[in-house]
Protein backbone atom coordinates (compact mmCIF):
# COMPACT_ATOMS: atom_id res chain seq x y z
CA UNK A 1 0.00 0.00 0.00
CA UNK A 2 1.49 3.33 -0.66
CA UNK A 3 0.40 6.18 1.72
CA UNK A 4 -0.44 9.49 0.59
CA UNK A 5 -1.34 12.36 2.95
CA UNK A 6 -5.08 14.16 2.71
CA UNK A 7 -2.96 17.33 2.93
CA UNK A 8 -1.32 16.42 -0.56
CA UNK A 9 -4.46 16.38 -2.12
CA UNK A 10 -5.67 19.43 -0.66
CA UNK A 11 -2.38 21.67 -2.25
CA UNK A 12 -2.81 19.45 -5.54
CA UNK A 13 -6.19 20.47 -6.19
CA UNK A 14 -5.30 24.11 -5.10
CA UNK A 15 -3.04 24.18 -7.60
CA UNK A 16 -5.34 22.68 -10.49
CA UNK A 17 -7.13 25.59 -9.55
CA UNK A 18 -5.35 28.14 -10.74
CA UNK A 19 -3.97 26.28 -13.97
CA UNK A 20 -7.19 25.36 -15.42
CA UNK A 21 -9.01 29.18 -14.57
CA UNK A 22 -5.58 31.11 -15.79
CA UNK A 23 -3.98 29.25 -18.34
CA UNK A 24 -6.30 27.65 -21.45
CA UNK A 25 -5.72 24.57 -22.26
CA UNK A 26 -2.67 24.34 -25.24
CA UNK A 27 -4.72 22.08 -27.35
CA UNK A 28 -7.87 24.60 -27.03
CA UNK A 29 -5.23 27.40 -27.78
CA UNK A 30 -3.62 25.36 -30.95
CA UNK A 31 -7.99 24.95 -32.04
CA UNK A 32 -8.74 28.37 -32.02
CA UNK A 33 -5.24 29.71 -33.49
CA UNK A 34 -6.38 27.14 -36.75
CA UNK A 35 -10.43 28.14 -36.74
CA UNK A 36 -8.50 32.03 -36.65
CA UNK A 37 -6.75 31.21 -39.34
CA UNK A 38 -9.35 29.26 -41.36
CA UNK A 39 -12.04 32.07 -40.72
CA UNK A 40 -13.15 34.28 -43.56
CA UNK A 41 -15.93 35.76 -41.98
CA UNK A 42 -14.61 38.90 -41.00
CA UNK A 43 -16.55 39.34 -37.57
CA UNK A 44 -16.18 35.97 -36.80
CA UNK A 45 -12.10 36.59 -37.13
CA UNK A 46 -12.28 39.50 -35.29
CA UNK A 47 -13.90 37.55 -32.36
CA UNK A 48 -11.92 34.95 -32.62
CA UNK A 49 -9.17 37.29 -31.92
CA UNK A 50 -10.66 38.78 -29.16
CA UNK A 51 -11.07 34.78 -27.56
CA UNK A 52 -7.27 34.76 -28.35
CA UNK A 53 -6.65 37.87 -26.67
CA UNK A 54 -8.19 37.24 -24.05
CA UNK A 55 -6.46 33.55 -22.65
CA UNK A 56 -3.14 35.73 -23.46
CA UNK A 57 -4.63 38.49 -21.36
CA UNK A 58 -5.99 35.93 -18.47
CA UNK A 59 -2.28 34.20 -18.89
CA UNK A 60 -0.38 37.53 -18.03
CA UNK A 61 -2.59 39.23 -15.52
CA UNK A 62 -3.35 36.12 -13.58
CA UNK A 63 -7.28 36.70 -13.86
CA UNK A 64 -9.88 34.24 -14.85
CA UNK A 65 -10.06 33.18 -18.37
CA UNK A 66 -14.00 33.31 -17.99
CA UNK A 67 -15.76 35.15 -14.95
CA UNK A 68 -17.65 31.82 -14.90
CA UNK A 69 -15.41 29.83 -12.76
CA UNK A 70 -18.02 27.01 -12.71
CA UNK A 71 -19.28 24.32 -10.72
CA UNK A 72 -15.51 22.73 -9.99
CA UNK A 73 -15.97 18.84 -11.23
CA UNK A 74 -12.82 16.25 -9.97
CA UNK A 75 -12.55 13.36 -11.19
CA UNK A 76 -10.49 11.18 -9.56
CA UNK A 77 -8.48 8.02 -10.79
CA UNK A 78 -7.89 6.54 -7.71
CA UNK A 79 -4.95 3.50 -8.07
CA UNK A 80 -6.15 0.47 -5.78
CA UNK A 81 -3.23 0.27 -4.15
CA UNK A 82 -3.33 3.99 -2.35
CA UNK A 83 -4.60 4.63 0.96
CA UNK A 84 -5.20 7.96 1.28
CA UNK A 85 -4.56 9.61 5.17
CA UNK A 86 -7.22 11.23 6.21
CA UNK A 87 -10.61 12.34 4.26
CA UNK A 88 -10.17 12.57 0.49
CA UNK A 89 -13.52 14.24 -0.48
CA UNK A 90 -12.83 16.72 2.34
CA UNK A 91 -9.49 17.30 1.21
CA UNK A 92 -10.62 17.64 -2.37
CA UNK A 93 -13.23 20.45 -0.96
CA UNK A 94 -10.87 22.16 1.01
CA UNK A 95 -8.09 22.36 -2.26
CA UNK A 96 -11.12 23.92 -4.18
CA UNK A 97 -12.35 26.42 -1.72
CA UNK A 98 -8.55 27.51 -0.98
CA UNK A 99 -7.86 27.77 -4.30
CA UNK A 100 -11.13 29.52 -5.38
CA UNK A 101 -10.65 32.07 -2.77
CA UNK A 102 -6.79 32.64 -3.71
CA UNK A 103 -7.02 33.42 -6.66
CA UNK A 104 -10.12 35.52 -6.33
CA UNK A 105 -12.67 33.76 -8.45
CA UNK A 106 -16.23 33.35 -8.68
CA UNK A 107 -18.25 31.62 -6.01
CA UNK A 108 -20.83 30.27 -8.04
CA UNK A 109 -22.37 27.70 -5.92
CA UNK A 110 -25.74 27.22 -4.00
CA UNK A 111 -26.09 24.83 -1.19
CA UNK A 112 -29.86 24.42 -2.17
CA UNK A 113 -31.13 24.56 -5.58
CA UNK A 114 -34.74 24.88 -5.31
CA UNK A 115 -34.57 27.90 -2.48
CA UNK A 116 -31.02 29.33 -3.62
CA UNK A 117 -29.43 31.25 -0.70
CA UNK A 118 -25.83 32.33 -0.32
CA UNK A 119 -23.70 31.30 -3.24
CA UNK A 120 -20.51 29.59 -1.99
CA UNK A 121 -17.21 27.94 -3.64
CA UNK A 122 -17.96 24.66 -2.60
CA UNK A 123 -18.91 21.69 -2.64
CA UNK A 124 -17.34 20.47 -6.03
CA UNK A 125 -18.40 17.63 -7.99
CA UNK A 126 -16.16 14.38 -7.31
CA UNK A 127 -16.33 11.59 -9.57
CA UNK A 128 -13.94 8.76 -8.92
CA UNK A 129 -12.67 5.26 -10.67
CA UNK A 130 -10.36 2.67 -9.13
CA UNK A 131 -7.82 1.71 -11.33
CA UNK A 132 -5.14 -0.79 -11.10
CA UNK A 133 -2.01 0.76 -9.81
CA UNK A 134 -0.55 3.02 -6.55
CA UNK A 135 -1.06 6.21 -8.41
CA UNK A 136 -3.91 8.90 -7.80
CA UNK A 137 -4.71 11.28 -10.80
CA UNK A 138 -6.61 14.23 -9.70
CA UNK A 139 -8.56 16.31 -13.10
CA UNK A 140 -10.26 19.95 -12.29
CA UNK A 141 -12.84 20.49 -14.88
CA UNK A 142 -14.37 23.70 -13.79
CA UNK A 143 -17.74 23.51 -16.22
CA UNK A 144 -19.39 26.93 -16.68
CA UNK A 145 -23.19 27.14 -16.87
CA UNK A 146 -24.35 28.75 -19.78
CA UNK A 147 -23.23 26.26 -21.58
CA UNK A 148 -23.82 23.22 -19.34
CA UNK A 149 -27.18 24.44 -19.37
CA UNK A 150 -27.85 23.53 -22.96
CA UNK A 151 -26.81 19.35 -22.52
CA UNK A 152 -29.11 17.16 -23.52
CA UNK A 153 -29.99 13.74 -23.18
CA UNK A 154 -32.46 11.05 -25.39
CA UNK A 155 -32.96 7.81 -25.15
CA UNK A 156 -33.32 6.38 -28.69
CA UNK A 157 -35.20 3.22 -29.42
CA UNK A 158 -32.05 0.18 -30.19
CA UNK A 159 -33.12 -0.30 -34.31
CA UNK A 160 -32.45 3.68 -34.14
CA UNK A 161 -31.06 4.65 -37.31
CA UNK A 162 -26.79 6.18 -36.85
CA UNK A 163 -28.70 9.20 -38.95
CA UNK A 164 -31.25 10.18 -36.25
CA UNK A 165 -28.48 10.16 -33.83
CA UNK A 166 -26.56 12.61 -36.04
CA UNK A 167 -30.04 14.53 -36.71
CA UNK A 168 -30.31 14.65 -32.35
CA UNK A 169 -26.59 15.42 -31.90
CA UNK A 170 -26.63 18.56 -34.24
CA UNK A 171 -29.98 19.58 -33.29
CA UNK A 172 -28.31 19.92 -29.60
CA UNK A 173 -25.97 22.16 -31.06
CA UNK A 174 -28.42 24.11 -33.12
CA UNK A 175 -30.12 24.50 -29.62
CA UNK A 176 -27.45 26.27 -28.10
CA UNK A 177 -27.20 28.84 -30.85
CA UNK A 178 -25.32 31.58 -29.90
CA UNK A 179 -26.21 31.40 -26.36
CA UNK A 180 -23.24 29.06 -25.23
CA UNK A 181 -20.23 30.72 -26.63
CA UNK A 182 -19.39 29.18 -29.69
CA UNK A 183 -17.12 27.85 -31.37
CA UNK A 184 -18.16 24.60 -28.47
CA UNK A 185 -16.32 21.76 -28.17
CA UNK A 186 -18.77 19.07 -28.25
CA UNK A 187 -18.64 15.91 -25.69
CA UNK A 188 -20.79 12.72 -26.94
CA UNK A 189 -21.61 9.93 -24.64
CA UNK A 190 -23.22 6.98 -26.55
CA UNK A 191 -24.34 3.91 -24.57
CA UNK A 192 -24.50 2.80 -20.68
CA UNK A 193 -27.12 3.79 -19.07
CA UNK A 194 -28.88 7.92 -19.06
CA UNK A 195 -26.62 8.98 -15.85
CA UNK A 196 -23.68 6.87 -17.38
CA UNK A 197 -24.08 8.67 -21.15
CA UNK A 198 -24.24 12.16 -19.43
CA UNK A 199 -20.86 11.22 -17.17
CA UNK A 200 -19.32 10.41 -20.96
CA UNK A 201 -20.21 13.37 -22.33
CA UNK A 202 -18.71 15.08 -20.03
CA UNK A 203 -15.59 13.19 -19.72
CA UNK A 204 -15.25 13.40 -23.82
CA UNK A 205 -14.59 17.22 -22.96
CA UNK A 206 -11.43 16.50 -21.12
CA UNK A 207 -10.14 14.20 -23.93
CA UNK A 208 -7.15 16.56 -26.05
CA UNK A 209 -8.29 17.95 -29.40
CA UNK A 210 -6.22 16.30 -31.68
CA UNK A 211 -6.57 15.04 -35.77
CA UNK A 212 -6.84 11.62 -34.46
CA UNK A 213 -11.15 11.39 -34.78
CA UNK A 214 -13.32 8.58 -35.81
CA UNK A 215 -14.97 9.24 -39.24
CA UNK A 216 -18.55 9.74 -37.27
CA UNK A 217 -16.23 12.10 -34.90
CA UNK A 218 -15.13 14.07 -38.46
CA UNK A 219 -18.61 13.66 -39.89
CA UNK A 220 -20.21 15.50 -37.34
CA UNK A 221 -17.92 18.54 -37.06
CA UNK A 222 -18.68 18.67 -40.74
CA UNK A 223 -21.77 19.08 -39.98
CA UNK A 224 -21.49 20.91 -37.06
CA UNK A 225 -19.75 23.17 -38.82
CA UNK A 226 -21.97 23.54 -41.65
CA UNK A 227 -24.88 24.91 -39.70
CA UNK A 228 -23.38 28.48 -40.02
CA UNK A 229 -23.71 29.59 -36.24
CA UNK A 230 -19.67 30.61 -35.85
CA UNK A 231 -18.43 32.37 -33.13
CA UNK A 232 -20.67 34.25 -30.61
CA UNK A 233 -23.67 32.88 -32.97
CA UNK A 234 -22.84 35.67 -35.72
CA UNK A 235 -21.79 33.45 -38.64
CA UNK A 236 -18.74 32.06 -39.91
CA UNK A 237 -17.22 28.43 -40.28
CA UNK A 238 -16.34 27.50 -36.98
CA UNK A 239 -19.47 26.41 -34.93
CA UNK A 240 -17.25 23.58 -32.75
CA UNK A 241 -13.36 22.87 -32.45
CA UNK A 242 -13.86 19.48 -32.09
CA UNK A 243 -16.64 16.70 -31.81
CA UNK A 244 -15.55 13.71 -29.31
CA UNK A 245 -17.88 11.14 -29.18
CA UNK A 246 -17.19 8.03 -25.90
CA UNK A 247 -18.92 4.63 -26.01
CA UNK A 248 -19.97 1.67 -23.93
CA UNK A 249 -21.62 -1.56 -23.84
CA UNK A 250 -25.68 -0.92 -23.48
CA UNK A 251 -28.93 -2.80 -22.99
CA UNK A 252 -30.33 -4.47 -25.60
CA UNK A 253 -33.71 -2.35 -24.71
CA UNK A 254 -31.82 1.07 -25.62
CA UNK A 255 -29.20 3.26 -27.03
CA UNK A 256 -28.25 6.52 -24.43
CA UNK A 257 -27.17 9.64 -26.15
CA UNK A 258 -25.87 12.39 -24.42
CA UNK A 259 -24.57 15.35 -25.53
CA UNK A 260 -22.54 17.96 -23.33
CA UNK A 261 -21.67 21.24 -24.81
CA UNK A 262 -18.17 23.15 -23.40
CA UNK A 263 -17.64 26.83 -24.50
CA UNK A 264 -14.51 28.12 -26.14
CA UNK A 265 -13.01 28.46 -22.53
CA UNK A 266 -13.12 24.87 -22.23
CA UNK A 267 -10.45 24.76 -19.15
CA UNK A 268 -9.33 21.78 -17.35
CA UNK A 269 -6.14 20.58 -15.54
CA UNK A 270 -4.89 17.29 -14.19
CA UNK A 271 -1.97 16.21 -11.99
CA UNK A 272 -0.84 12.66 -10.79
CA UNK A 273 0.39 11.97 -7.70
CA UNK B 1 -29.45 58.22 -24.63
CA UNK B 2 -31.05 59.74 -28.00
CA UNK B 3 -28.21 58.39 -29.82
CA UNK B 4 -29.67 54.75 -28.92
CA UNK B 5 -32.64 55.38 -31.27
CA UNK B 6 -29.97 56.04 -34.33
CA UNK B 7 -28.36 52.36 -33.75
CA UNK B 8 -28.85 49.49 -36.34
CA UNK B 9 -28.61 46.17 -35.64
CA UNK B 10 -24.69 44.71 -36.45
CA UNK B 11 -23.72 48.06 -35.58
CA UNK B 12 -20.05 47.88 -33.59
CA UNK B 13 -19.80 50.98 -30.96
CA UNK B 14 -17.66 51.58 -28.33
CA UNK B 15 -19.10 52.53 -24.94
CA UNK B 16 -18.40 55.19 -22.21
CA UNK B 17 -20.19 55.88 -19.33
CA UNK B 18 -22.61 53.85 -16.15
CA UNK B 19 -23.66 50.64 -16.64
CA UNK B 20 -24.62 48.39 -13.63
CA UNK B 21 -24.42 44.64 -13.57
CA UNK B 22 -27.75 42.47 -12.89
CA UNK B 23 -28.28 38.95 -13.26
CA UNK B 24 -31.13 36.44 -12.68
CA UNK B 25 -31.58 36.91 -8.52
CA UNK B 26 -31.19 40.68 -9.27
CA UNK B 27 -34.11 40.70 -11.88
CA UNK B 28 -36.40 38.19 -9.66
CA UNK B 29 -35.71 41.06 -6.62
CA UNK B 30 -35.99 44.21 -9.22
CA UNK B 31 -39.14 42.53 -10.70
CA UNK B 32 -40.81 41.99 -7.22
CA UNK B 33 -39.88 45.18 -5.75
CA UNK B 34 -41.67 46.92 -8.40
CA UNK B 35 -44.76 44.10 -8.80
CA UNK B 36 -45.20 45.10 -4.84
CA UNK B 37 -44.78 49.31 -5.39
CA UNK B 38 -41.59 49.66 -2.81
CA UNK B 39 -38.87 52.18 -4.01
CA UNK B 40 -35.97 50.61 -6.53
CA UNK B 41 -32.70 50.77 -5.15
CA UNK B 42 -31.25 51.83 -8.48
CA UNK B 43 -32.88 54.21 -11.09
CA UNK B 44 -33.65 52.16 -13.78
CA UNK B 45 -34.86 55.66 -16.06
CA UNK B 46 -32.21 55.53 -19.11
CA UNK B 47 -30.44 52.77 -16.88
CA UNK B 48 -28.14 50.25 -18.77
CA UNK B 49 -28.03 46.52 -17.57
CA UNK B 50 -25.28 44.48 -18.26
CA UNK B 51 -25.63 40.83 -17.20
CA UNK B 52 -22.87 40.05 -15.61
CA UNK B 53 -21.28 38.35 -12.57
CA UNK B 54 -17.77 39.19 -11.86
CA UNK B 55 -15.59 37.27 -10.25
CA UNK B 56 -13.75 37.97 -6.90
CA UNK B 57 -11.89 41.43 -7.46
CA UNK B 58 -7.65 40.13 -7.32
CA UNK B 59 -6.26 42.96 -4.91
CA UNK B 60 -4.95 45.82 -6.89
CA UNK B 61 -7.68 45.58 -9.38
CA UNK B 62 -10.57 47.69 -9.90
CA UNK B 63 -12.80 44.02 -10.94
CA UNK B 64 -11.89 40.51 -11.69
CA UNK B 65 -12.70 38.59 -14.95
CA UNK B 66 -16.04 40.18 -16.34
CA UNK B 67 -18.17 39.05 -19.33
CA UNK B 68 -21.43 38.33 -20.36
CA UNK B 69 -23.62 35.87 -19.25
CA UNK B 70 -26.51 34.42 -21.35
CA UNK B 71 -29.18 36.95 -21.65
CA UNK B 72 -32.29 34.89 -22.34
CA UNK B 73 -32.64 33.53 -18.98
CA UNK B 74 -33.29 37.22 -18.25
CA UNK B 75 -36.13 37.43 -21.17
CA UNK B 76 -39.28 37.02 -18.90
CA UNK B 77 -38.49 39.68 -16.13
CA UNK B 78 -37.34 41.84 -18.79
CA UNK B 79 -40.45 43.55 -20.50
CA UNK B 80 -41.74 44.71 -17.05
CA UNK B 81 -38.09 46.70 -16.54
CA UNK B 82 -38.05 48.08 -19.91
CA UNK B 83 -41.80 49.46 -19.14
CA UNK B 84 -40.23 51.13 -16.55
CA UNK B 85 -37.77 52.87 -18.31
CA UNK B 86 -34.75 50.62 -18.93
CA UNK B 87 -32.95 51.70 -21.97
CA UNK B 88 -30.50 48.80 -23.02
CA UNK B 89 -28.91 45.91 -22.30
CA UNK B 90 -25.83 44.03 -22.41
CA UNK B 91 -25.41 40.22 -22.81
CA UNK B 92 -24.52 37.56 -25.15
CA UNK B 93 -26.87 35.31 -26.79
CA UNK B 94 -30.41 35.56 -28.76
CA UNK B 95 -33.48 36.90 -26.73
CA UNK B 96 -36.84 35.89 -26.90
CA UNK B 97 -39.78 36.83 -29.81
CA UNK B 98 -41.90 38.73 -27.32
CA UNK B 99 -38.39 41.02 -25.98
CA UNK B 100 -37.81 41.82 -29.45
CA UNK B 101 -41.25 43.06 -29.51
CA UNK B 102 -41.19 44.86 -26.08
CA UNK B 103 -37.90 46.65 -26.97
CA UNK B 104 -39.31 48.02 -30.58
CA UNK B 105 -42.07 49.47 -28.39
CA UNK B 106 -39.56 51.26 -25.83
CA UNK B 107 -37.34 52.08 -27.99
CA UNK B 108 -34.70 50.36 -26.36
CA UNK B 109 -31.07 48.62 -27.58
CA UNK B 110 -29.89 45.19 -26.79
CA UNK B 111 -25.83 44.60 -27.11
CA UNK B 112 -23.67 41.93 -26.67
CA UNK B 113 -20.04 41.97 -26.18
CA UNK B 114 -16.95 39.37 -26.62
CA UNK B 115 -18.56 36.40 -24.99
CA UNK B 116 -16.52 34.11 -22.69
CA UNK B 117 -14.23 36.97 -22.72
CA UNK B 118 -13.87 38.17 -19.07
CA UNK B 119 -10.56 38.87 -18.45
CA UNK B 120 -10.33 40.94 -21.79
CA UNK B 121 -13.24 43.13 -20.66
CA UNK B 122 -12.22 43.80 -17.12
CA UNK B 123 -9.72 46.58 -18.80
CA UNK B 124 -12.73 48.25 -19.55
CA UNK B 125 -14.16 49.43 -16.26
CA UNK B 126 -12.48 51.92 -14.76
CA UNK B 127 -14.76 52.10 -11.47
CA UNK B 128 -16.61 49.46 -9.91
CA UNK B 129 -19.04 49.77 -6.33
CA UNK B 130 -21.91 47.57 -5.18
CA UNK B 131 -24.86 49.36 -5.98
CA UNK B 132 -27.69 47.27 -4.28
CA UNK B 133 -27.85 43.70 -2.70
CA UNK B 134 -24.54 43.43 -1.62
CA UNK B 135 -25.99 39.56 0.42
CA UNK B 136 -26.31 38.31 -3.37
CA UNK B 137 -22.02 37.80 -3.62
CA UNK B 138 -22.02 37.48 -7.48
CA UNK B 139 -25.56 38.52 -8.23
CA UNK B 140 -24.99 42.12 -6.51
CA UNK B 141 -26.21 44.80 -8.65
CA UNK B 142 -22.69 46.57 -9.30
CA UNK B 143 -22.42 50.28 -10.62
CA UNK B 144 -19.52 50.52 -13.18
CA UNK B 145 -18.23 53.55 -14.84
CA UNK B 146 -16.68 51.81 -18.49
CA UNK B 147 -14.59 53.89 -21.12
CA UNK B 148 -14.87 52.21 -24.56
CA UNK B 149 -16.52 49.02 -23.74
CA UNK B 150 -16.58 47.24 -27.09
CA UNK B 151 -20.44 46.82 -27.97
CA UNK B 152 -22.49 44.97 -31.08
CA UNK B 153 -25.92 46.23 -31.73
CA UNK B 154 -27.62 42.88 -31.50
CA UNK B 155 -31.10 44.16 -31.46
CA UNK B 156 -32.12 47.63 -32.39
CA UNK B 157 -34.89 50.13 -31.33
CA UNK B 158 -36.79 49.32 -34.74
CA UNK B 159 -36.61 45.38 -33.25
CA UNK B 160 -34.41 44.36 -36.38
CA UNK B 161 -31.84 41.71 -34.82
CA UNK B 162 -28.35 40.54 -36.13
CA UNK B 163 -30.02 36.91 -35.26
CA UNK B 164 -31.71 36.60 -37.95
CA UNK B 165 -29.35 37.82 -40.50
CA UNK B 166 -27.06 34.86 -39.79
Amino acid sequence: MRKIEAIKITKAVTELVKQANFFLRRDILSALRKSYAAEKNIRAKKILKAVLDNAAYARKQKLAICQDTGLPIIFIEMGQDVLIKGDLKAAVNKGVEEGYKKYSLRNSIVSDPLNRGKSKFSPCLIHTDIVKGSRIKLTLLPKGFGCENKSQLKMFKPTADIKEIKEFIVKAVKDAGPDACPPYVIGVGIGGTADYACLMAKKALLRKISTRNSKLEKDLLKLINQTGIGPMGLGGVNTALAVHLQVHPTHIAGLPVSVNISCHALRSASITL
Amino acid sequence: MKEINTLKAGQEIFLSGTIYTARDQAHKRLTETIKSGRRLPIELKGAIIYYCGPTQTPKGKIIGSCGPTTSSRMDTFTPLLLSRGLKAMIGKGDRSKEVKEVIKKYKGVYFVTYAGCGALLSKFVKKAKIAAYSELGPEAILKLEVKDFPLIVAIDANGRSIYGKV
